[in-house]
Protein backbone atom coordinates (compact mmCIF):
# COMPACT_ATOMS: atom_id res chain seq x y z
CA UNK A 1 0.00 0.00 0.00
CA UNK A 2 3.03 2.32 0.45
CA UNK A 3 3.31 3.14 -3.28
CA UNK A 4 -0.39 4.07 -3.42
CA UNK A 5 -0.01 6.38 -0.40
CA UNK A 6 2.92 8.15 -2.06
CA UNK A 7 0.86 8.61 -5.22
CA UNK A 8 -2.05 10.02 -3.20
CA UNK A 9 0.37 12.41 -1.45
CA UNK A 10 1.57 13.52 -4.89
CA UNK A 11 -2.01 14.12 -6.04
CA UNK A 12 -2.65 16.20 -2.91
CA UNK A 13 0.45 18.31 -3.65
CA UNK A 14 -0.61 19.12 -7.22
CA UNK A 15 -4.14 19.93 -6.07
CA UNK A 16 -2.70 22.31 -3.50
CA UNK A 17 -0.53 23.97 -6.17
CA UNK A 18 -3.68 24.66 -8.21
CA UNK A 19 -5.54 26.13 -5.24
CA UNK A 20 -2.50 28.23 -4.29
CA UNK A 21 -2.42 29.57 -7.85
CA UNK A 22 -6.13 30.41 -7.53
CA UNK A 23 -5.36 32.59 -4.48
CA UNK A 24 -2.63 34.41 -6.39
CA UNK A 25 -4.82 35.10 -9.41
CA UNK A 26 -7.43 37.69 -10.27
CA UNK A 27 -10.92 37.13 -11.65
CA UNK A 28 -10.13 38.36 -15.18
CA UNK A 29 -10.21 36.24 -18.32
CA UNK A 30 -6.68 37.28 -19.23
CA UNK A 31 -5.48 35.93 -15.88
CA UNK A 32 -7.47 32.68 -15.90
CA UNK A 33 -6.73 31.72 -19.50
CA UNK A 34 -3.20 33.09 -19.97
CA UNK A 35 -1.80 33.74 -16.46
CA UNK A 36 -1.86 37.43 -17.38
CA UNK A 37 0.85 36.70 -19.99
CA UNK A 38 3.24 36.87 -17.10
CA UNK A 39 5.01 33.52 -16.59
CA UNK A 40 8.61 33.84 -15.50
CA UNK A 41 11.61 32.34 -17.26
CA UNK A 42 11.97 29.08 -15.28
CA UNK A 43 8.27 28.25 -15.06
CA UNK A 44 7.85 29.02 -18.77
CA UNK A 45 10.64 26.61 -19.78
CA UNK A 46 9.65 23.82 -17.40
CA UNK A 47 5.92 24.09 -18.04
CA UNK A 48 6.34 24.24 -21.83
CA UNK A 49 8.54 21.15 -21.71
CA UNK A 50 6.17 19.37 -19.31
CA UNK A 51 3.21 20.24 -21.49
CA UNK A 52 4.87 18.44 -24.40
CA UNK A 53 5.71 15.32 -22.40
CA UNK A 54 3.20 12.50 -22.08
CA UNK A 55 3.14 9.02 -20.60
CA UNK A 56 4.81 7.86 -23.80
CA UNK A 57 7.93 9.93 -23.05
CA UNK A 58 8.93 7.60 -20.24
CA UNK A 59 6.86 4.44 -20.39
CA UNK A 60 6.16 4.12 -24.10
CA UNK A 61 9.70 4.99 -25.15
CA UNK A 62 11.27 2.38 -22.87
CA UNK A 63 8.72 -0.18 -24.07
CA UNK A 64 9.49 0.63 -27.69
CA UNK A 65 13.27 0.50 -27.19
CA UNK A 66 12.79 -2.91 -25.55
CA UNK A 67 11.37 -4.05 -28.90
CA UNK A 68 13.40 -2.15 -31.51
CA UNK A 69 16.47 -0.85 -29.70
CA UNK A 70 18.45 2.31 -29.07
CA UNK A 71 17.30 3.85 -32.36
CA UNK A 72 14.17 5.06 -30.53
CA UNK A 73 16.21 7.96 -29.20
CA UNK A 74 17.13 9.15 -32.70
CA UNK A 75 13.66 8.37 -33.97
CA UNK A 76 11.76 10.53 -31.51
CA UNK A 77 13.99 12.36 -29.05
CA UNK A 78 16.82 13.83 -31.11
CA UNK A 79 14.46 14.73 -33.97
CA UNK A 80 12.32 16.63 -31.45
CA UNK A 81 15.43 18.13 -29.86
CA UNK A 82 16.02 20.12 -33.03
CA UNK A 83 12.59 20.60 -34.61
CA UNK A 84 10.56 21.62 -31.52
CA UNK A 85 12.88 24.43 -30.35
CA UNK A 86 13.24 25.53 -33.96
CA UNK A 87 9.46 25.89 -34.28
CA UNK A 88 9.33 27.69 -30.93
CA UNK A 89 12.03 30.04 -32.16
CA UNK A 90 10.45 30.74 -35.55
CA UNK A 91 6.73 30.44 -34.78
CA UNK A 92 6.26 30.59 -31.00
CA UNK A 93 8.00 33.94 -30.65
CA UNK A 94 5.91 35.50 -33.44
CA UNK A 95 2.70 34.11 -31.99
CA UNK A 96 3.65 35.55 -28.61
CA UNK A 97 4.32 39.00 -30.11
CA UNK A 98 1.10 39.08 -32.15
CA UNK A 99 -0.91 37.81 -29.20
CA UNK A 100 0.45 40.53 -26.98
CA UNK A 101 0.03 43.28 -29.57
CA UNK A 102 -3.47 42.37 -30.79
CA UNK A 103 -4.88 40.51 -27.78
CA UNK A 104 -5.20 37.05 -29.32
CA UNK A 105 -5.69 34.33 -26.73
CA UNK A 106 -5.60 31.35 -29.08
CA UNK A 107 -4.15 30.54 -32.47
CA UNK A 108 -7.70 30.41 -33.82
CA UNK A 109 -8.20 34.07 -32.86
CA UNK A 110 -5.05 34.89 -34.82
CA UNK A 111 -6.21 32.96 -37.91
CA UNK A 112 -9.59 34.69 -37.89
CA UNK A 113 -8.07 38.14 -37.76
CA UNK A 114 -5.22 37.37 -40.14
CA UNK A 115 -7.55 36.08 -42.85
CA UNK A 116 -10.54 38.32 -42.07
CA UNK A 117 -12.82 35.32 -41.68
CA UNK A 118 -14.66 33.88 -38.67
CA UNK A 119 -15.54 30.66 -40.49
CA UNK A 120 -11.95 29.52 -41.06
CA UNK A 121 -11.35 29.94 -37.32
CA UNK A 122 -14.43 27.89 -36.45
CA UNK A 123 -13.36 25.12 -38.83
CA UNK A 124 -9.81 24.99 -37.46
CA UNK A 125 -11.16 25.14 -33.90
CA UNK A 126 -13.38 22.10 -34.53
CA UNK A 127 -10.57 20.19 -36.26
CA UNK A 128 -7.88 20.83 -33.65
CA UNK A 129 -10.26 20.33 -30.71
CA UNK A 130 -11.52 17.00 -32.09
CA UNK A 131 -7.96 15.70 -32.46
CA UNK A 132 -7.23 16.64 -28.83
CA UNK A 133 -10.05 14.63 -27.22
CA UNK A 134 -8.37 11.17 -27.48
CA UNK A 135 -5.40 12.48 -25.44
CA UNK A 136 -7.67 13.47 -22.57
CA UNK A 137 -9.55 10.16 -22.58
CA UNK A 138 -6.28 8.20 -22.62
CA UNK A 139 -4.99 10.19 -19.64
CA UNK A 140 -8.05 9.29 -17.55
CA UNK A 141 -7.66 5.65 -18.58
CA UNK A 142 -3.95 5.73 -17.74
CA UNK A 143 -4.70 7.25 -14.34
CA UNK A 144 -7.20 4.50 -13.56
CA UNK A 145 -4.80 1.75 -14.58
CA UNK A 146 -1.85 3.30 -12.71
CA UNK A 147 -3.70 3.71 -9.42
CA UNK A 148 -5.09 0.21 -9.73
CA UNK A 149 -1.58 -1.17 -10.33
CA UNK A 150 0.27 0.72 -7.59
CA UNK A 151 -2.41 -0.07 -5.00
CA UNK A 152 -2.29 -3.77 -5.81
CA UNK A 153 -5.91 -3.66 -6.99
CA UNK A 154 -7.28 -2.01 -3.81
CA UNK A 155 -8.24 1.10 -5.81
CA UNK A 156 -10.32 -0.20 -8.75
CA UNK A 157 -9.89 1.24 -12.24
CA UNK A 158 -13.15 3.22 -12.10
CA UNK A 159 -12.26 4.84 -8.76
CA UNK A 160 -8.68 5.55 -9.87
CA UNK A 161 -9.88 7.21 -13.06
CA UNK A 162 -12.35 9.29 -11.04
CA UNK A 163 -9.63 10.42 -8.61
CA UNK A 164 -7.33 11.47 -11.46
CA UNK A 165 -10.14 13.26 -13.33
CA UNK A 166 -11.21 15.07 -10.14
CA UNK A 167 -7.68 16.16 -9.20
CA UNK A 168 -6.88 17.43 -12.71
CA UNK A 169 -10.27 19.13 -12.93
CA UNK A 170 -9.69 20.63 -9.47
CA UNK A 171 -6.43 22.41 -10.12
CA UNK A 172 -7.31 23.43 -13.68
CA UNK A 173 -10.75 24.64 -12.52
CA UNK A 174 -9.32 26.77 -9.71
CA UNK A 175 -5.82 27.59 -10.87
CA UNK A 176 -6.49 28.16 -14.57
CA UNK A 177 -3.41 28.61 -16.75
CA UNK A 178 -1.22 29.69 -13.82
CA UNK A 179 -2.10 26.59 -11.78
CA UNK A 180 -1.65 24.34 -14.81
CA UNK A 181 1.74 25.89 -15.63
CA UNK A 182 2.97 25.55 -12.04
CA UNK A 183 1.84 21.93 -11.84
CA UNK A 184 3.51 21.22 -15.20
CA UNK A 185 6.73 22.81 -13.99
CA UNK A 186 6.58 20.68 -10.83
CA UNK A 187 5.88 17.57 -12.92
CA UNK A 188 8.84 18.31 -15.20
CA UNK A 189 11.17 18.48 -12.22
CA UNK A 190 9.69 15.18 -11.07
CA UNK A 191 10.15 13.61 -14.56
CA UNK A 192 13.79 14.63 -14.69
CA UNK A 193 14.60 13.68 -11.09
CA UNK A 194 12.79 10.36 -11.47
CA UNK A 195 14.55 9.49 -14.71
CA UNK A 196 18.00 10.21 -13.29
CA UNK A 197 17.34 8.38 -10.00
CA UNK A 198 15.83 5.37 -11.75
CA UNK A 199 18.80 5.18 -14.11
CA UNK A 200 21.38 5.26 -11.30
CA UNK A 201 19.52 2.78 -9.08
CA UNK A 202 18.92 0.29 -11.85
CA UNK A 203 22.49 0.62 -13.15
CA UNK A 204 23.68 -0.38 -9.69
CA UNK A 205 21.05 -3.08 -9.33
CA UNK A 206 21.90 -4.91 -12.57
CA UNK A 207 25.54 -5.18 -11.52
CA UNK A 208 27.02 -2.55 -13.84
CA UNK A 209 25.97 -1.31 -17.26
CA UNK A 210 29.01 -2.77 -19.02
CA UNK A 211 28.03 -6.24 -17.76
CA UNK A 212 24.45 -6.07 -18.98
CA UNK A 213 25.37 -4.47 -22.32
CA UNK A 214 28.00 -7.18 -22.82
CA UNK A 215 25.30 -9.81 -22.36
CA UNK A 216 23.03 -8.05 -24.87
CA UNK A 217 25.84 -7.81 -27.44
CA UNK A 218 26.75 -11.48 -27.04
CA UNK A 219 23.21 -12.78 -27.61
CA UNK A 220 22.21 -12.84 -31.32
CA UNK A 221 18.56 -12.28 -30.32
CA UNK A 222 19.24 -9.03 -28.46
CA UNK A 223 22.35 -7.71 -30.24
CA UNK A 224 20.29 -5.85 -32.92
CA UNK A 225 18.91 -3.65 -30.11
CA UNK A 226 22.33 -1.94 -29.96
CA UNK A 227 21.89 -0.57 -33.48
CA UNK A 228 19.05 0.57 -35.75
CA UNK A 229 18.67 -2.66 -37.69
CA UNK A 230 15.01 -2.96 -36.71
CA UNK A 231 14.04 0.52 -37.94
CA UNK A 232 13.45 0.98 -41.69
CA UNK A 233 15.41 4.03 -42.96
CA UNK A 234 12.33 5.66 -44.57
CA UNK A 235 10.40 5.44 -41.32
CA UNK A 236 13.38 6.93 -39.48
CA UNK A 237 13.42 9.81 -41.97
CA UNK A 238 9.64 10.29 -41.61
CA UNK A 239 9.96 10.91 -37.88
CA UNK A 240 11.70 14.21 -38.63
CA UNK A 241 8.26 15.52 -39.69
CA UNK A 242 6.36 14.44 -36.55
CA UNK A 243 7.67 17.19 -34.20
CA UNK A 244 6.16 19.80 -36.54
CA UNK A 245 2.94 18.85 -34.74
CA UNK A 246 4.16 20.37 -31.49
CA UNK A 247 3.53 24.03 -32.28
CA UNK A 248 0.11 23.21 -33.74
CA UNK A 249 -1.10 21.53 -30.57
CA UNK A 250 -3.50 24.06 -29.05
CA UNK A 251 -1.91 23.65 -25.60
CA UNK A 252 1.56 24.45 -26.95
CA UNK A 253 0.47 27.39 -29.10
CA UNK A 254 -1.50 28.85 -26.17
CA UNK A 255 1.42 28.19 -23.80
CA UNK A 256 3.57 30.35 -26.08
CA UNK A 257 1.27 33.28 -25.28
CA UNK A 258 1.90 33.04 -21.54
CA UNK A 259 5.53 34.21 -21.45
CA UNK A 260 6.14 37.49 -19.71
CA UNK A 261 8.79 38.54 -22.18
CA UNK A 262 10.04 37.59 -25.64
CA UNK A 263 13.41 37.10 -24.01
CA UNK A 264 12.01 34.10 -22.08
CA UNK A 265 12.07 32.13 -25.32
CA UNK A 266 15.86 32.50 -25.54
CA UNK A 267 16.74 30.12 -22.70
CA UNK A 268 13.72 27.94 -23.44
CA UNK A 269 14.79 27.12 -27.01
CA UNK A 270 18.42 26.66 -25.96
CA UNK A 271 17.78 24.33 -23.01
CA UNK A 272 14.87 22.44 -24.54
CA UNK A 273 17.15 19.91 -26.32
CA UNK A 274 19.03 19.28 -23.08
CA UNK A 275 15.76 18.60 -21.24
CA UNK A 276 14.81 16.11 -23.96
CA UNK A 277 18.20 14.42 -23.63
CA UNK A 278 17.90 14.23 -19.82
CA UNK A 279 14.42 12.68 -19.94
CA UNK A 280 14.59 10.36 -22.94
CA UNK A 281 18.15 8.99 -22.71
CA UNK A 282 17.60 7.04 -19.44
CA UNK A 283 14.17 5.81 -20.59
CA UNK A 284 15.47 4.49 -23.93
CA UNK A 285 18.64 3.01 -22.44
CA UNK A 286 16.75 1.23 -19.65
CA UNK A 287 14.31 -0.20 -22.19
CA UNK A 288 17.25 -1.98 -23.84
CA UNK A 289 18.60 -3.07 -20.42
CA UNK A 290 15.17 -4.59 -19.71
CA UNK A 291 15.52 -6.79 -22.79
CA UNK A 292 18.35 -8.60 -21.00
CA UNK A 293 16.57 -8.66 -17.65
CA UNK A 294 13.10 -9.75 -18.84
CA UNK A 295 13.46 -11.54 -22.17
CA UNK A 296 10.42 -12.64 -24.14
CA UNK A 297 7.83 -10.00 -23.22
CA UNK A 298 5.02 -9.53 -25.75
CA UNK A 299 4.29 -6.07 -27.27
CA UNK A 300 1.36 -5.44 -24.90
CA UNK A 301 3.58 -6.16 -21.87
CA UNK A 302 6.55 -3.98 -22.72
CA UNK A 303 5.20 -0.60 -21.59
CA UNK A 304 5.81 -1.48 -17.94
CA UNK A 305 9.44 -2.60 -18.28
CA UNK A 306 10.56 0.39 -16.19
CA UNK A 307 8.14 -0.64 -13.44
CA UNK A 308 9.50 -4.17 -13.59
CA UNK A 309 13.12 -2.97 -13.40
CA UNK A 310 12.43 -0.74 -10.42
CA UNK A 311 10.37 -3.37 -8.62
CA UNK A 312 13.21 -5.86 -9.00
CA UNK A 313 16.03 -3.52 -8.10
CA UNK A 314 14.59 -0.99 -5.60
CA UNK A 315 12.33 -0.73 -2.52
CA UNK A 316 8.51 -0.26 -2.27
CA UNK A 317 8.97 3.42 -1.34
CA UNK A 318 10.94 4.03 -4.53
CA UNK A 319 8.31 2.13 -6.48
CA UNK A 320 5.82 4.60 -5.01
CA UNK A 321 7.91 7.46 -6.28
CA UNK A 322 7.84 5.73 -9.63
CA UNK A 323 4.06 5.65 -9.41
CA UNK A 324 4.08 9.40 -8.78
CA UNK A 325 6.38 9.88 -11.76
CA UNK A 326 4.07 7.85 -13.96
CA UNK A 327 1.12 9.79 -12.63
CA UNK A 328 2.92 13.01 -13.52
CA UNK A 329 3.22 11.77 -17.10
CA UNK A 330 -0.36 10.59 -17.25
CA UNK A 331 -1.66 13.90 -15.92
CA UNK A 332 -0.15 15.81 -18.81
CA UNK A 333 -3.80 16.03 -19.92
CA UNK A 334 -4.22 19.07 -17.66
CA UNK A 335 -2.83 21.49 -20.23
CA UNK A 336 -4.96 19.89 -22.94
CA UNK A 337 -8.12 20.36 -20.87
CA UNK A 338 -7.05 23.94 -20.14
CA UNK A 339 -6.43 24.55 -23.85
CA UNK A 340 -9.83 23.15 -24.84
CA UNK A 341 -11.48 25.37 -22.25
CA UNK A 342 -9.56 28.42 -23.47
CA UNK A 343 -10.46 27.69 -27.07
CA UNK A 344 -14.13 27.01 -26.39
CA UNK A 345 -14.52 30.11 -24.25
CA UNK A 346 -12.60 32.51 -26.48
CA UNK A 347 -13.17 31.05 -29.94
CA UNK A 348 -16.83 30.17 -29.49
CA UNK A 349 -18.34 31.90 -26.43
CA UNK A 350 -16.60 35.25 -26.89
CA UNK A 351 -16.55 35.15 -30.68
CA UNK A 352 -20.30 34.67 -30.85
CA UNK A 353 -21.03 37.53 -28.46
CA UNK A 354 -21.08 35.85 -25.04
CA UNK A 355 -18.62 38.22 -23.38
CA UNK A 356 -20.38 41.34 -24.64
CA UNK A 357 -23.68 40.04 -23.30
CA UNK A 358 -22.53 38.58 -19.98
CA UNK A 359 -19.15 40.15 -19.17
CA UNK A 360 -15.65 39.02 -18.27
CA UNK A 361 -16.61 37.26 -15.02
CA UNK A 362 -19.14 34.99 -16.73
CA UNK A 363 -16.54 34.28 -19.40
CA UNK A 364 -14.17 32.90 -16.75
CA UNK A 365 -16.93 30.82 -15.18
CA UNK A 366 -17.85 29.50 -18.63
CA UNK A 367 -14.24 28.36 -18.96
CA UNK A 368 -14.40 26.69 -15.55
CA UNK A 369 -17.70 24.99 -16.36
CA UNK A 370 -16.17 23.70 -19.59
CA UNK A 371 -13.20 22.28 -17.64
CA UNK A 372 -15.59 20.42 -15.32
CA UNK A 373 -17.67 19.23 -18.26
CA UNK A 374 -14.81 17.93 -20.38
CA UNK A 375 -13.23 16.13 -17.38
CA UNK A 376 -16.58 14.46 -16.63
CA UNK A 377 -17.14 13.44 -20.26
CA UNK A 378 -13.55 12.09 -20.55
CA UNK A 379 -14.11 10.05 -17.37
CA UNK A 380 -17.41 8.61 -18.59
CA UNK A 381 -15.88 7.66 -21.95
CA UNK A 382 -12.85 6.21 -20.14
CA UNK A 383 -15.08 4.00 -18.00
CA UNK A 384 -17.54 3.04 -20.73
CA UNK A 385 -14.77 2.10 -23.19
CA UNK A 386 -12.38 0.64 -20.63
CA UNK A 387 -11.29 -2.25 -22.82
CA UNK A 388 -10.81 -0.25 -26.01
CA UNK A 389 -7.76 1.74 -24.96
CA UNK A 390 -5.98 0.65 -28.15
CA UNK A 391 -8.43 2.61 -30.29
CA UNK A 392 -7.57 5.85 -28.50
CA UNK A 393 -3.86 5.14 -28.72
CA UNK A 394 -4.18 4.73 -32.48
CA UNK A 395 -6.24 7.93 -32.63
CA UNK A 396 -3.49 9.80 -30.78
CA UNK A 397 -0.85 8.53 -33.20
CA UNK A 398 -2.89 9.67 -36.20
CA UNK A 399 -3.66 13.00 -34.54
CA UNK A 400 0.11 13.70 -34.27
CA UNK A 401 0.32 13.47 -38.06
CA UNK A 402 -2.79 15.64 -38.38
CA UNK A 403 -1.32 18.43 -36.27
CA UNK A 404 1.96 18.20 -38.21
CA UNK A 405 -0.03 18.57 -41.46
CA UNK A 406 -1.49 21.83 -40.12
CA UNK A 407 1.97 23.36 -39.56
CA UNK A 408 2.13 24.79 -43.12
CA UNK A 409 -1.07 26.73 -42.33
CA UNK A 410 0.60 28.45 -39.39
CA UNK A 411 3.80 29.10 -41.35
CA UNK A 412 1.80 30.62 -44.22
CA UNK A 413 -0.21 32.82 -41.84
CA UNK A 414 2.91 34.18 -40.16
CA UNK A 415 5.36 34.51 -43.01
CA UNK A 416 3.50 34.68 -46.33
CA UNK A 417 1.48 37.82 -47.09
CA UNK A 418 -0.14 36.21 -50.11
CA UNK A 419 -1.68 33.33 -48.12
CA UNK A 420 -5.49 33.22 -48.00
CA UNK A 421 -8.28 31.70 -45.96
CA UNK A 422 -9.08 29.41 -48.90
CA UNK A 423 -5.55 28.06 -48.89
CA UNK A 424 -5.85 27.40 -45.16
CA UNK A 425 -9.25 25.77 -45.66
CA UNK A 426 -7.86 23.50 -48.39
CA UNK A 427 -5.02 22.39 -46.11
CA UNK A 428 -7.47 21.82 -43.25
CA UNK A 429 -9.77 19.69 -45.42
CA UNK A 430 -6.73 17.76 -46.70
CA UNK A 431 -5.64 17.13 -43.09
CA UNK A 432 -9.08 15.89 -42.08
CA UNK A 433 -9.36 13.67 -45.16
CA UNK A 434 -5.91 12.14 -44.74
CA UNK A 435 -6.33 11.48 -41.00
CA UNK A 436 -9.63 9.68 -41.72
CA UNK A 437 -8.09 7.98 -44.78
CA UNK A 438 -5.15 6.68 -42.72
CA UNK A 439 -7.59 5.40 -40.12
CA UNK A 440 -9.56 3.61 -42.85
CA UNK A 441 -6.43 2.03 -44.37
CA UNK A 442 -5.31 0.97 -40.90
CA UNK A 443 -8.66 -0.63 -40.13
CA UNK A 444 -8.92 -2.62 -43.38
CA UNK A 445 -5.40 -4.06 -43.21
CA UNK A 446 -3.44 -6.35 -40.90
CA UNK A 447 0.29 -6.71 -40.16
CA UNK A 448 2.01 -9.40 -42.18
CA UNK A 449 -0.79 -9.71 -44.77
CA UNK A 450 -0.93 -8.26 -48.31
CA UNK A 451 -2.42 -4.76 -48.29
CA UNK A 452 -5.99 -4.86 -49.66
CA UNK A 453 -5.76 -1.48 -51.46
CA UNK A 454 -2.88 -0.51 -53.80
CA UNK A 455 -0.32 -2.89 -52.28
CA UNK A 456 2.47 -1.30 -54.35
CA UNK A 457 1.86 2.02 -52.54
CA UNK A 458 0.69 1.13 -49.04
CA UNK A 459 1.99 -1.34 -46.48
CA UNK A 460 0.85 -2.21 -43.00
CA UNK A 461 3.15 -2.02 -39.98
CA UNK A 462 2.23 -3.15 -36.44
CA UNK A 463 1.47 0.45 -35.44
CA UNK A 464 0.19 2.03 -38.63
CA UNK A 465 0.37 2.31 -42.40
CA UNK A 466 3.21 3.39 -44.69
CA UNK A 467 3.10 5.12 -48.09
CA UNK A 468 6.00 4.03 -50.33
CA UNK A 469 7.71 3.07 -47.08
CA UNK A 470 7.28 6.51 -45.52
CA UNK A 471 4.93 7.26 -42.64
CA UNK A 472 1.71 9.06 -43.71
CA UNK A 473 2.94 12.24 -42.04
CA UNK A 474 5.32 12.89 -44.96
CA UNK A 475 2.71 13.11 -47.75
CA UNK A 476 0.31 14.78 -45.32
CA UNK A 477 2.70 17.66 -44.57
CA UNK A 478 3.91 18.02 -48.16
CA UNK A 479 0.35 17.90 -49.53
CA UNK A 480 -0.83 20.45 -47.01
CA UNK A 481 2.02 22.82 -47.93
CA UNK A 482 1.30 22.42 -51.65
CA UNK A 483 -2.41 23.11 -51.14
CA UNK A 484 -1.85 26.22 -49.01
CA UNK A 485 0.47 27.58 -51.70
CA UNK A 486 -1.58 26.63 -54.78
CA UNK A 487 -5.03 27.59 -53.50
CA UNK A 488 -3.74 30.85 -51.99
CA UNK A 489 -2.27 31.87 -55.34
CA UNK A 490 -5.63 31.21 -57.00
CA UNK A 491 -7.68 33.24 -54.51
CA UNK A 492 -7.81 36.81 -53.26
CA UNK A 493 -5.61 37.77 -50.28
CA UNK A 494 -6.86 39.84 -47.31
CA UNK A 495 -7.20 43.59 -47.67
CA UNK A 496 -4.36 46.11 -47.36
CA UNK A 497 -5.37 47.13 -43.82
CA UNK A 498 -4.96 43.57 -42.51
CA UNK A 499 -1.74 43.00 -44.43
CA UNK A 500 -0.39 46.29 -43.10
CA UNK A 501 -1.31 45.20 -39.59
CA UNK A 502 0.48 41.85 -39.79
CA UNK A 503 3.28 42.80 -42.17
CA UNK A 504 4.20 46.37 -41.27
CA UNK A 505 6.88 47.97 -43.44
CA UNK A 506 10.34 47.57 -41.98
CA UNK A 507 11.57 50.72 -40.26
CA UNK A 508 14.42 52.41 -42.06
CA UNK A 509 17.43 53.25 -39.90
CA UNK B 1 24.66 35.91 -41.89
CA UNK B 2 21.06 34.88 -42.56
CA UNK B 3 22.07 32.48 -45.33
CA UNK B 4 24.99 31.12 -43.34
CA UNK B 5 22.70 30.28 -40.42
CA UNK B 6 20.12 28.72 -42.75
CA UNK B 7 22.91 26.54 -44.13
CA UNK B 8 23.98 25.57 -40.61
CA UNK B 9 20.42 24.50 -39.75
CA UNK B 10 20.13 22.54 -43.01
CA UNK B 11 23.39 20.70 -42.28
CA UNK B 12 22.20 19.89 -38.74
CA UNK B 13 18.93 18.54 -40.15
CA UNK B 14 20.88 16.32 -42.58
CA UNK B 15 23.19 15.10 -39.82
CA UNK B 16 20.18 13.48 -38.17
CA UNK B 17 20.18 10.81 -40.89
CA UNK B 18 23.37 9.06 -39.73
CA UNK B 19 23.10 6.04 -42.03
CA UNK B 20 26.78 5.26 -41.38
CA UNK B 21 25.98 3.99 -37.86
CA UNK B 22 22.86 2.07 -38.91
CA UNK B 23 24.14 -1.43 -38.12
CA UNK B 24 27.15 -0.53 -35.96
CA UNK B 25 26.92 -2.25 -32.57
CA UNK B 26 30.17 -0.91 -31.12
CA UNK B 27 30.00 -0.16 -27.41
CA UNK B 28 31.88 2.97 -26.38
CA UNK B 29 33.49 2.64 -22.93
CA UNK B 30 31.99 -0.84 -22.79
CA UNK B 31 28.41 0.32 -22.15
CA UNK B 32 27.31 3.03 -24.63
CA UNK B 33 26.15 1.94 -28.13
CA UNK B 34 27.81 4.18 -30.70
CA UNK B 35 24.50 4.94 -32.47
CA UNK B 36 23.00 6.17 -29.21
CA UNK B 37 26.13 8.17 -28.36
CA UNK B 38 25.86 9.90 -31.74
CA UNK B 39 22.29 10.99 -31.11
CA UNK B 40 23.04 12.10 -27.55
CA UNK B 41 25.70 14.28 -29.15
CA UNK B 42 23.16 15.36 -31.74
CA UNK B 43 20.86 16.67 -29.00
CA UNK B 44 23.76 18.71 -27.64
CA UNK B 45 24.46 19.94 -31.18
CA UNK B 46 20.78 20.96 -31.44
CA UNK B 47 21.17 23.00 -28.24
CA UNK B 48 24.32 24.63 -29.65
CA UNK B 49 22.51 25.40 -32.91
CA UNK B 50 19.67 27.05 -31.04
CA UNK B 51 22.17 29.07 -28.98
CA UNK B 52 23.74 30.20 -32.25
CA UNK B 53 20.35 31.25 -33.64
CA UNK B 54 19.47 33.11 -30.45
CA UNK B 55 22.83 34.90 -30.55
CA UNK B 56 22.89 35.87 -34.21
CA UNK B 57 19.33 35.64 -35.57
CA UNK B 58 17.12 36.70 -32.69
CA UNK B 59 14.13 38.71 -33.99
CA UNK B 60 14.99 41.72 -31.85
CA UNK B 61 11.99 43.72 -33.10
CA UNK B 62 9.88 41.40 -30.94
CA UNK B 63 11.53 42.95 -27.91
CA UNK B 64 9.59 46.12 -28.72
CA UNK B 65 6.53 44.34 -27.37
CA UNK B 66 8.25 44.05 -24.00
CA UNK B 67 8.22 47.78 -23.52
CA UNK B 68 5.44 49.15 -21.33
CA UNK B 69 2.66 51.12 -22.99
CA UNK B 70 3.37 54.88 -23.05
Amino acid sequence: MTPALIVFAYLAVVLYIGIFAFRRGTASGEDYFLANRGLGQTVFLLSLFGTNMTAFSILGSSGLSYRIGIGVFGLMASASALVIPLTLFLIGTRLWALGKRFGHRTQVGFFRDRWECGGIGTFLFALTAAMLVPYIVIAVMGGGHTLEAVSGGRVPYEAGGAVVALVVMGYVFFGGMRGTAWVNAFQTVLFLAFGTAAFLLIARGVGGLDQVMGRIAADPKTAPLLSRERIPPREFFSYMFIPLSSIMFPHIAIACLTAKSAGHFKKTVTFYPICILALWAPAVYLGVVAAAEFPGLKPGETDDVLVRLLTRHTTPALAGLLGAGIMACVMASDSQIMALSTMFTNDVFVHYGGKERFGDRVQVWTGRAFVAGIAAVAYLIGVALKHTEGIFEVAVRFAFSGYAALAPVMIAALFWKRSTKWGALAAGVWTLATVLGTWYLFSVSAPGKPFPVLPSVFARTPGGVTVFGFLPVVPMVLGSAALVAAVSLLTRPPGPATLGKYFPPKATP
Amino acid sequence: MKWALTAVVAVVVLLHQDFWFWTDKTLLFGFLPVGLAYHLGYAVLAAATMALLVRFAWPSRLEDDDRPEP
